[in-house]
Parts: C-alpha cells; sequence; structure tokens
C-alpha cells in the first residue's frame, strides 16, 4: 500500500472527548458477584486443604479428599493437599476461569469497553501467567482425579456391605457427573480431540471419528462455563454437607435402605 | 415490529465533532420513523443539518462493516443499531468514534494500521494450485472465520489494543482470527504457530471475550479462533510429552523468518 | 499547492472486485499500479453480492457446458449483448473461479469435495459458486489479501476522482482526486488508465447500491470524450425489501429463490405461475420485476406496495444454514424471522448494464489508453443481466483489462504529460462548492433526482414520460450548477456529494436520452408506449457521446453479428446443455426398451 498509511496530520493521542460510558450503568455488578463467589470459594478450599485432617464419613468422602492420597502413602499432614492442588490448578488455568477473575479480581477489563484497572498489562506473556499454556496437563491429571470421584461416589450407594441410598450418595453421585461434564467440556480436550488437525477427510485413512469426537466436546464446550461454575459450587455444597455430616452438625437421611 | 409506536417524535441525539484534537458532543434533532437504526438518524442529521457531518457507511445493511462507532460507550454498527432500542428504555443516545483509533474528523476514525497488519500477514500458500478437493467438514471452520466483515469493532473492544496500545506486541483479535483461518486450512503448507506467538502475539489475549461479545456477526472470535491457536502454541512451546511421543525429526522443519 | 503528479504505470480507478483483479493482473505483467478506492479497501460495492459466481464447471450438472451458459445469458440479454464478451466470459469463469479458491477463498463444498453450485434465475443448470448468501464478501476479502500481499501495487483508500486527463494526442494520461481524510489533492499521472468504478444505481431512489454507486468513472470519462452504451438498460432487482423505511431496496438475494422461495400477491395466489409457467419464481429477473410490478399495480400488492416471499415451508435449520445473512438480515432490521414468516419484497435499482463501450477482449474504450471493465462496462449483460454474471464479469474482464492496460503502458514510450492548466482548471472547480453563498443543498439535488428518474425512467417508461423526464432534469441540472459546500476540506461527505450528484446528473441523462431513443420493450427496458420486442431495434446498440458544446451525440452501433455455428444454437428452444441431457435421457429409455 501506499505511504499515506501513515498518517501525518493525525496525531495518535487520545481522542480529547468521547461519549459518555454509560449504558451499562451497572457493569460492575457482574464482577463483584463472580469476584466474591471465587474469592469465597478459594478461601473454602483452603481451610478444607490446611485446616481438615480427614474427609471421610463412613462410606462418603468429601471430593476435596477423593482420592484419599494422603492416607494411601502415610502422609500424615494435609491429606487433602495430594489431591486438591490438581482440580484447584485445572481451574486456576482455565479458560473459562481466566476470563472471570481477569475481569473480577484483575479488572483487565471489568467489562467490555470499560476502562482497564491495571496500568501496566503483561497479558499472559510472563509468568505465573504463561504457566496456563500447561493447561492440558492439568487436564490430564483431572481425568485421572475423575475416575476416583466415580469410584468414591459409588462406594457413597455401599452401606456396609449393602446397598443404599443415601442423600450423600445422590450429591457425590452427582457431584461426579458435573465434573466429568466440566472436565471433558475442556478447551484443551477439545484442541487434543480434533480441534489440532486441519483436515479431517483430505487424508483418505484419516478416522472420521476424530472429526464427530471434535464436534460432540465443541458442543459441550460451548457450555463450559455454565458447567464450571455448576461443578463448583456442586463440588463446595457437597463438601460442605459432608463436613457438616463429620462435625455432627446434621444427620444423612436415608432414602432406601 | 413496533410499527408505529415511535413514528414522528422527534428526539434528540448526541454526536461527537471534532478531530484529533479537539471536539465535543452536540445535539441534534431526530425524527424518527419506523425500525429506524442510528445511522439513519445519522444520516438524517447530515441531511437536514449538518451536510459536512463525517461518518462512514457503505452498505446498510452490516455486510460490509464500515459503519463501527461507539453508541453509549459500547462498540457497535450504527446500521445493526435500533433507536427504538433505547427509546424504550427511556435512553438519551450518544455517538462516538471508535475509541481505540485515532479521530479523523467526527465519527471517522483513522483505521489504517489495521491494514499494516493485514500486510505483513503472509497469504494462504497452498502446496498446488486449485481445484482442491475440500470436504464440508473440512471447510466448516473456516467458514465462520471468513464471515468476518472487517468492522474492526473487536479491535476497538480490546483492551490490549484500547487501553494498552499494545498493537505494536499483539495484532488483535481480527488478525488471530485471521491467523486461524490460514493456519486451520487443510491446503496451507506454512508452519505459521511461531508466527502466531511472535508476530501475532497471542501472549497478550487474556481470554475476556470482549471480542466475541461486540462482534457484529457473532463470531466466537475467543472460542474458536484465539484459544485453539494458544492450544497449538502450547502444543509447540509448551508440551514435552507430545514432542517426546512424536519425536522430533517428525516436526515441520523450522520456516525461514518473514522478510 | 502540490502539484506533483504521482506516476504509475497504471491508473484504476476503482478498488471492487474488478478494480482489484485488474491491478492483481497488470502488476503479474510487471506494471507499477495504483488503486483509487472510494471507500476504504474491501468495503466496495461488491461486497453485497450475496447469491454467487456463474461459471459453467459442471460440478453437479455434468451437462452443463459453456456453450449452455452462453445460450443462456445471450437469451437472458435479449440478444443485445457483445457475443464476443459473453463467448470469452463462460469460456473463462470457471478458470477465475479456481484461481480464487487458489487465492484462498472457501466455497460452499459438495460431498464429494468439489465447489458447491446453486441454481439461479434463468440459468439451465446449477451454476453458481456460492459461499452461503455473501459471496461477495468472499471475493473481495479473496482479491484484498491476495492485492495486499501484492507488491507494485498501491491502493489509495478513501479517494474521490473528479477527472479524467487526457494527453495532447487525446491518450488518457491521469486524473486529479482528493483524499477524503484531508482534503489534500493528488495528481496522478499513468501510461494506462483503467474504469473499474461500478454502476450508478444511486440514481433511483430505491436502490440497493451503496452511496459509493454514483457512476464516477463513466461520467468523468464521458466528459473526456468516451462512448456510453446501453444507457437504458437498468436492473431493477425483483427482490428489494421494503419495510421498514429505513432498509428500503437493500437487496434479498435472488439465492432466496434459488433456495426455494415463492412469490405471493395479496390474495395468495402464486403469480410467477401465471407469468411464467415454466422457470416460475426462477425466471429472469426482468421478467420477475415486471411481474411484481404488474401485481401491485393491478391493487393485488402487498401491504407496503410488494410481493410476499416465502422460504418459511425450508425449515429453520436448512435456512439458517443456506440463508444465514438474510435470516440475520430480517430479524435484525425488520424483526421478522423468515424462518417462520413470510416477507414483502418488492423491485429494487440494482445493477447498469449500459456503461462505456468496449472492445470484447481487451476493455478498451474508444479514448486511447482508457480502459473499463465490471459494472462501468457495457456489453456483456445486453438488455438484462443473470444472476451470477456480475461477479464473474468482474473477474473475467478485470484481468482482461489489467492485462491489455499493463501491455499498453509497457508499450507507450516517455511519460504522460499533464498539462498544468487543465490541472489548475480542476482544482478550482473542485474549490468552487466553497465560495457559492447560500447555494443549492447537494442532498436535496440528490433527492430529486432520484424522485424524478423513479418517476420518469423507472420500470415502466413511455416516450412522453422519458421527455418529460429530460425537462426536469434540465432545470434541475441548472440549479446544480450552483451546490455549495460547508465546513472544511476534511473528511467531508457534503462537499463529496457535489461530485456525486453531477455524475449522477450526466449519467442520468444519458439513461433518459438512451431510453427514449428505444422504442421497444426490451429486457430491462419497459415502454407502455411500445411494448413488445422489434427485432429491428434489437439489431442496434444505442451510443452516446457528449458533444464539446455539452450536448449529447446518439448513434447507432450494429450489436455484433455472431457467426452460424453460435447462432444455431437459438434455434432449439431449449440450450445445448439441456438437449444433451434430454438426448441422453430418451436414449436410456431407448435402450432401456430394447
Amino acid at each position: 500500500m501506499h505511504d499515506s498509511l501513515s498518517h501525518p496530520s493525525l496525531s495518535h493521542q487520545e481522542p480529547p472527548h468521547q461519549t459518555k460510558a454509560a449504558t451499562e450503568r451497572y457493569f460492575w455488578i457482574e464482577p463483584v458477584l463472580v469476584g466474591a463467589a471465587l474469592a469465597l470459594f478459594v478461601l473454602y478450599s483452603l481451610w478444607e486443604v490446611f485446616f481438615q485432617v480427614h474427609g471421610r464419613y463412613h462410606n462418603y468422602l468429601s471430593p476435596y479428599f477423593s482420592p484419599d492420597l494422603g492416607r494411601w502413602l502415610k502422609i500424615p499432614v494435609f491429606p487433602a493437599l495430594w489431591v486438591a492442588w490438581v482440580p484447584l490448578l485445572f481451574r486456576a488455568s482455565c479458560y473459562y476461569y481466566r476470563r472471570e477473575y481477569y475481569r473480577a479480581w484483575f479488572g483487565s477489563p471489568p467489562a467490555c469497553a470499560v476502562p482497564d484497572r491495571r496500568t501496566r498489562y503483561t497479558g499472559e506473556t510472563r509468568p505465573p501467567m504463561v504457566w496456563t499454556y500447561f493447561h492440558r496437563f492439568f487436564f490430564y491429571l483431572s481425568t485421572v482425579v475423575v475416575v476416583f470421584l466415580w469410584v468414591d461416589a459409588l462406594h457413597g450407594f455401599d452401606f456396609g456391605g449393602r446397598f443404599g441410598i443415601g442423600l450423600g450418595s445422590l450429591l457425590l453421585l452427582v457431584d461426579a457427573a458435573l465434573l466429568s461434564l466440566y472436565t471433558f467440556s475442556c478447551h484443551a480436550f477439545r484442541h487434543l480431540a480434533g480441534g489440532n488437525l486441519n483436515c479431517y477427510r483430505c487424508k483418505p485413512r484419516r478416522p472420521r471419528a476424530r472429526y464427530h469426537l471434535w464436534r460432540v466436546i465443541s458442543r459441550l464446550n460451548q457450555h463450559h462455563g455454565l458447567y464450571a461454575w455448576i461443578s463448583m459450587f456442586w463440588v463446595w455444597g457437597t463438601a460442605v454437607y459432608v463436613r457438616l455430616l463429620i462435625l455432627g452438625l446434621i444427620r444423612d437421611p436415608r432414602l432406601l435402605r | 415490529m413496533t410499527e408505529d409506536g415511535f413514528r414522528g417524535r422527534e428526539v434528540p441525539i448526541w454526536i461527537f465533532r471534532g478531530d484529533g484534537l479537539s471536539g465535543e458532543e452536540r445535539q441534534y434533532m431526530v425524527e424518527l420513523s419506523p425500525g429506524m437504526v442510528v445511522l439513519d438518524a445519522v444520516l438524517y442529521v447530515q441531511q437536514h443539518e449538518a451536510p459536512d457531518l463525517a461518518v462512514r457507511w457503505n452498505c446498510k445493511a452490516a455486510h460490509c462493516g464500515s459503519c463501527g462507532a461507539e453508541v453509549n460507550g459500547r462498540p457497535r454498527l450504527l446500521c445493526k443499531t435500533r433507536m427504538d432500542d433505547y427509546m424504550r428504555r427511556n435512553e438519551a443516545v450518544h455517538v462516538g468514534p471508535m475509541k481505540t483509533f485515532p479521530v479523523i474528523r467526527d465519527l471517522v476514525p483513522d483505521i489504517r494500521k489495521n491494514y499494516e497488519i493485514a500486510r505483513r500477514i503472509p497469504p494462504f500458500t497452498p502446496a498446488h494450485p486449485a481445484p482442491f478437493q475440500l470436504w464440508p467438514e473440512d471447510v466448516e471452520r473456516l467458514k465462520e472465520f471468513r464471515r468476518c466483515i472487517e468492522c474492526f469493532l473487536c479491535q476497538d473492544v480490546c483492551h490490549v489494543l484500547r487501553d494498552h496500545h499494545r498493537l505494536d506486541h499483539y495484532m488483535g483479535p481480527r488478525f488471530m482470527l485471521k491467523l486461524a483461518e490460514l493456519d486451520m486450512h487443510p491446503l496451507d503448507t506454512r508452519d505459521r504457530t511461531p508466527y502466531v506467538r511472535r508476530e501475532g502475539g497471542v501472549d497478550w489475549c487474556n481470554v475476556t471475550r470482549c471480542c466475541s461479545d461486540v462482534c457484529p456477526e457473532a463470531i466466537a472470535i475467543t472460542e474458536n479462533a484465539i484459544i485453539p491457536l494458544k492450544e497449538r502454541v502450547a502444543d509447540r512451546y509448551f508440551d514435552p510429552i507430545r514432542d517426546f511421543w512424536r519425536g522430533r525429526s517428525r516436526r515441520p522443519a523450522p520456516e525461514p523468518p518473514e522478510k | 499547492m502540490n502539484i506533483d503528479p504521482l506516476h504509475y504505470d497504471v491508473l484504476i480507478v476503482g478498488a471492487g472486485g474488478a478494480g482489484l483483479r485488474a491491478a492483481l493482473a497488470a502488476a503479474e505483467e510487471g506494471a507499477r499500479v495504483a488503486v483509487l478506492s472510494k471507500s476504504l479497501l474491501g468495503k466496495a460495492h461488491t461486497v453485497m453480492a450475496e447469491g454467487g459466481i456463474a461459471a459453467a464447471l459442471g460440478n453437479l450438472d455434468p451437462y452443463d457446458s459453456f456453450d449452455t451458459h452462453f445460450y443462456d445469458t445471450m437469451k437472458a440479454g435479449h440478444f443485445l449483448n457483445n457475443y464476443r464478451m459473453v463467448s470469452l466470459y463462460t469460456q473463462e469463469a470457471p478458470d477465475r473461479v479456481l484461481e480464487l479458491e487458489t487465492w484462498g477463498a472457501v466455497f460452499d463444498r459438495t460431498e464429494d469435495g468439489r465447489i458447491m453450485q446453486r441454481p439461479f434465475g434463468a440459468h439451465s443448470f446449477r451454476r453458481l459458486a456460492h459461499v452461503g448468501d455473501s459471496t461477495g464478501k468472499e471475493l473481495i476479502r479473496t482479491l484484498e489479501y491476495k492485492i495486499l500481499a501484492t507488491k507494485r501495487v498501491d491502493v489509495y483508500p478513501e479517494v474521490i476522482t473528479t477527472r479524467l486527463f487526457l494527453d495532447d494526442n487525446g491518450r488518457a494520461a491521469g486524473a486529479f482526486c482528493y483524499q477524503r481524510d484531508d482534503g489534500r489533492f493528488l495528481i496522478f499521472s499513468a501510461h494506462a488508465v483503467i474504469m473499474a468504478s461500478g454502476g450508478w444505481g444511486r440514481v433511483y431512489k430505491v436502490s440497493s447500491n451503496s452511496w459509493e454507486s454514483t457512476g464516477d468513472g463513466a461520467a468523468i470519462s464521458f466528459r473526456a470524450g468516451a462512448e456510453l452504451m446501453d444507457m437504458e438498460m437498468v436492473q431493477f432487482h425483483p427482490t428489494g425489501m421494503v419495510w421498514p423505511p429505513g432498509v428500503r431496496g437493500i437487496l434479498v438475494t435472488e439465492g432466496v429463490r434459488g433456495e426455494g422461495g415463492l412469490l405471493f400477491n395479496s390474495q395468495n395466489e402464486r403469480f410467477m405461475l401465471r407469468y411464467d409457467p415454466e422457470r416460475k419464481e426462477l425466471s429472469a429477473r426482468d421478467v420477475v420485476s415486471r411481474s411484481i410490478f404488474r401485481e401491485v399495480q393491478a391493487g393485488r400488492g402487498t401491504p407496503h406496495g410488494g410481493a410476499w416471499l416465502d422460504i418459511s415451508h425450508k425449515g429453520p435449520a436448512y435456512i439458517k444454514r443456506k440463508l444465514p445473512t438474510m435470516y440475520e438480515q430480517f430479524l435484525k432490521l425488520a424483526d421478522l424471522d423468515i424462518t417462520r414468516e413470510r416477507f414483502e419484497v418488492a423491485p429494487t435499482t440494482h445493477y447498469t448494464m449500459g456503461g462505456l463501450r468496449v472492445e470484447a477482449e481487451t476493455g478498451a474504450t474508444n479514448i486511447e489508453g482508457l480502459y473499463a471493465c465490471g459494472e462501468t462496462a457495457a456489453g456483456l449483460h445486453g438488455g438484462n443481466r443473470l444472476g451470477g454474471n456480475s461477479l464473474g464479469d468482474l473477474l473475467v474482464f478485470g484481468r482482461r483489462a489489467g492485462l491489455a492496460a499493463a501491455a499498453y503502458a509497457a508499450r507507450r514510450p516517455g511519460t504522460s504529460s499533464l498539462s498544468y492548466s487543465s490541472i489548475e482548471e480542476e482544482r478550482r472547480r473542485v474549490l468552487a462548492p466553497f465560495a457559492i453563498e447560500s447555494g443549492e443543498n447537494p442532498y436535496l439535488i440528490h433527492a430529486q433526482l432520484q424522485q424524478l428518474m423513479s418517476t420518469y425512467a423507472g420500470i415502466m417508461r413511455s416516450g412522453t414520460s422519458l421527455t418529460d423526464g429530460l425537462g426536469h432534469l434540465e432545470r434541475l441540472s441548472e440549479r446544480a450548477n450552483r451546490m455549495s459546500a460547508d465546513g472544511g476540506l476534511h473528511f467531508n461527505p457534503g462537499w463529496g456529494l457535489v461530485f456525486d450528484v453531477q455524475n449522477m446528473l450526466t449519467l442520468a441523462r444519458a439513461i433518459l436520452t438512451g431510453a427514449r431513443e428505444r422504442r421497444e420493450s426490451r429486457g430491462a427496458h419497459w415502454r407502455t408506449d411500445y411494448p413488445d420486442e422489434d427485432p429491428e431495434e434489437g439489431r442496434r446498440n444505442i451510443v452516446q457521446t457528449l458533444g464539446p458544446d455539452g450536448r449529447i451525440k446518439v448513434r447507432d452501433e450494429p450489436v455484433p453479428e455472431m457467426p452460424p455455428d453460435l447462432r444455431r444454437l437459438f434455434d432449439d428452444p431449449v440450450s445445448p446443455g439441456v438437449k444433451r441431457q434430454r438426448e441422453e435421457a430418451s436414449r436410456a429409455r431407448g435402450s432401456e426398451g430394447a
């Protein structure tokens, strides 16, 4: 193109006056709610991990302690820590949660077309944020955790060798299901399932299965944010429920003996 | 349809008048008509009160992407933004130019830098000329990217460019979309991942998804272009296990640097 | 003032499909090229083309071939076409489509991985290579990025061209322009100039065209002595949006009917069965437009004066996949869901078949060194353009004009000399609107011109209406001499409109003159006083030139005579491809019977 592309007569400073960013006067409501919810969840999680030594109530195992690696390895301190870091870092590096906490905690930006609260911004170019590129490893590890969650959820129906259903069993079962949905709708998995391919049919012997898998994951992935929230609150709720049982503050209603 | 709800009513509209150095909002009166969009109102002002009011527009049907501006601080296509939406909410209408770019005059920004970036991107490089054999499954993903009308509202809203002025480091959402389209084309032979990271600056994006929010063509820029590009970067630079499995010899040879 | 001219081998006025394709061709030949774009790069009116590119690839219908496409195009053009252009076009279009694909265009695909083709009005077969309903966007985006990656091509965005300069020998030598953003004057000198500035649909009130389509290239060439041809032929697309008023005229792609959309009048009658029982909704555009117009005239129109178009029977999923833009356009701008409801359509000014008279092979005009292509040029479409033939036109003749201009530029010795006095004269003329005190408002003159043309030279004309129109136009032109501009030089649309309106007045006069001259109804030209085709009239193209006194001179030019082998194609009532298909089918039946 021609040199007049770089225009000499225009100053490249900000235009002096802009229309008021007035429409979304209540833009701050969302980041405040999200920020508070995430912060409370993190605080609760830290409390579970660092201040609790066991998470078992008969056949129920709190999701924070599943699998109960700390006890298997006979490590006396912080038994939950040996597993809980996986789902926590999986969520911390998740493409959806990143959107939420960048907006809510860092105000980068708080909402669209609202000025960024930070003056220095490096995006995800340097540590620690550049480590979010390791998201897929947390995905791999999370799939292992999910397997144990299912195992422990099934244990939740085993009342001393006899099948039964308590409220806790159902909570644990749904918990495992929601975490599976969240885990397998992950962006990294979408990529590994087929997003990394440039053609699905152009190589004659390439299995179309990758294409169909990618399609399914892509569809799930559209609701990844929803699954993220529901599963988070469900884990939270389940953990609180089991904790309250352990503390003896409530009783587990048995629905089927 | 709100057939006659607001017909014939005179309403005020505030339009930014000025250039890169100074300017102010001015109030004009506009006669509403059914289905009126903000561009209609601006052209009404142009015809009746201010013949020199500068605004870019072409097709008036959201195909060309010329009339990007900000209505009440929100990046929008003027031809697709209905007046009655604001009237119904009893909201005043303020129209200003896109904030991220220098103003030439009134509602017209200087967006030539976007074309400079476009010129830098290595073009599509197929192994052989058409006819191609390309299946519907393989072009499906590209079609979304090619819906782009180059209104540059995504470039406008992206905080990396809007607040941090990092166009020198990060090409912006429009061009992430372009790079994704080229990289995912089944017949493109270039290895573009290093380019996406270094020249494209994909690391600067923090996936807050405002570009997708404002896209008038409803392209999921972040989900379908930027995140997949980031995953490709992860493949290349952050995945030792994958390297181990694939064996280093099977990696494509690094490309000579672009001019 | 800086009047140092910028030198180029080839100067191209217009950055739509034709201009960009011409630039690529010229640059490939080694020429240094400047492209003048009235708006930003990639925003030209080409972006609005929806349906597709007509090319006889035969991907879906193997009986399709270039002679079938030739047959369809000539027949739809009512034999006013230059057959040589049609023949070149139909033979080269497939290559041009494939070339786009090589450059990165992504067409819709068939199940076996080839370019998908869709049926369209008056095409014998499924022929239009398309990308959903935004083929024009795909075309221009592809060319845009190809241009950006091409050295030797400079694109000047937002430049208004006001005058074509000739040198002392009467050869095209350059142009006078100004930049919209800061009002700076640009003087170009070039060995060859290509006019690729599109049509002049904005002459009419209800139009699918963007503000740019004011025929600048045709008008300034006409003033410099170039010949205009077939100016009476203005295509009214049958389906423009009708309601709400702000979107009146915006195109509803023929693809809606191509994909199965049906037309109804207010009495729920599928009236196209009456007007063209054979091809029904997919008849030629002139036929469908006239049919809708007649229905409205007969009092069977919709509430806002049109016809109902209904595609809802195709189901939401299909509509959203094949016509996403239309779905979105109606939902957003008219609060109407076309997957569930029918909608109103009415004819809208869409395309100008006439334009600069050019040589078929090169696009050369009667002025040495001046070329034209795309909608600015006349000859390919004759009396009516087939849908899908314009995008192909841009590519085929854009390339041809680019090659020819580059070759001419290489042949032409020395630099083109511009006379200082003509530059100075034009500079004064361009600045004049600022000096006029309380002059005419160009917006108002434009609106009155549009009203005038729609009234006197619209879809239906007569000798009296055209004569009256010319009289009114005379008076309007006089007032237009006093059009004035307010404000400064920086991005001043009111100032720019002065020149647009001048160009449109010039072309409007040519439309009225040509229409009065053609005493018959043919193709898009419908005269109530001469309701039928006249074989004698059909043998001539009406050519107009501007005399030094400012009067238009009209002369006849015989329509080029087809050689016998091509002529013979039309002895059959059906196209060659359809004929072959039927023969094959009857042979197959015959062998089955035996």
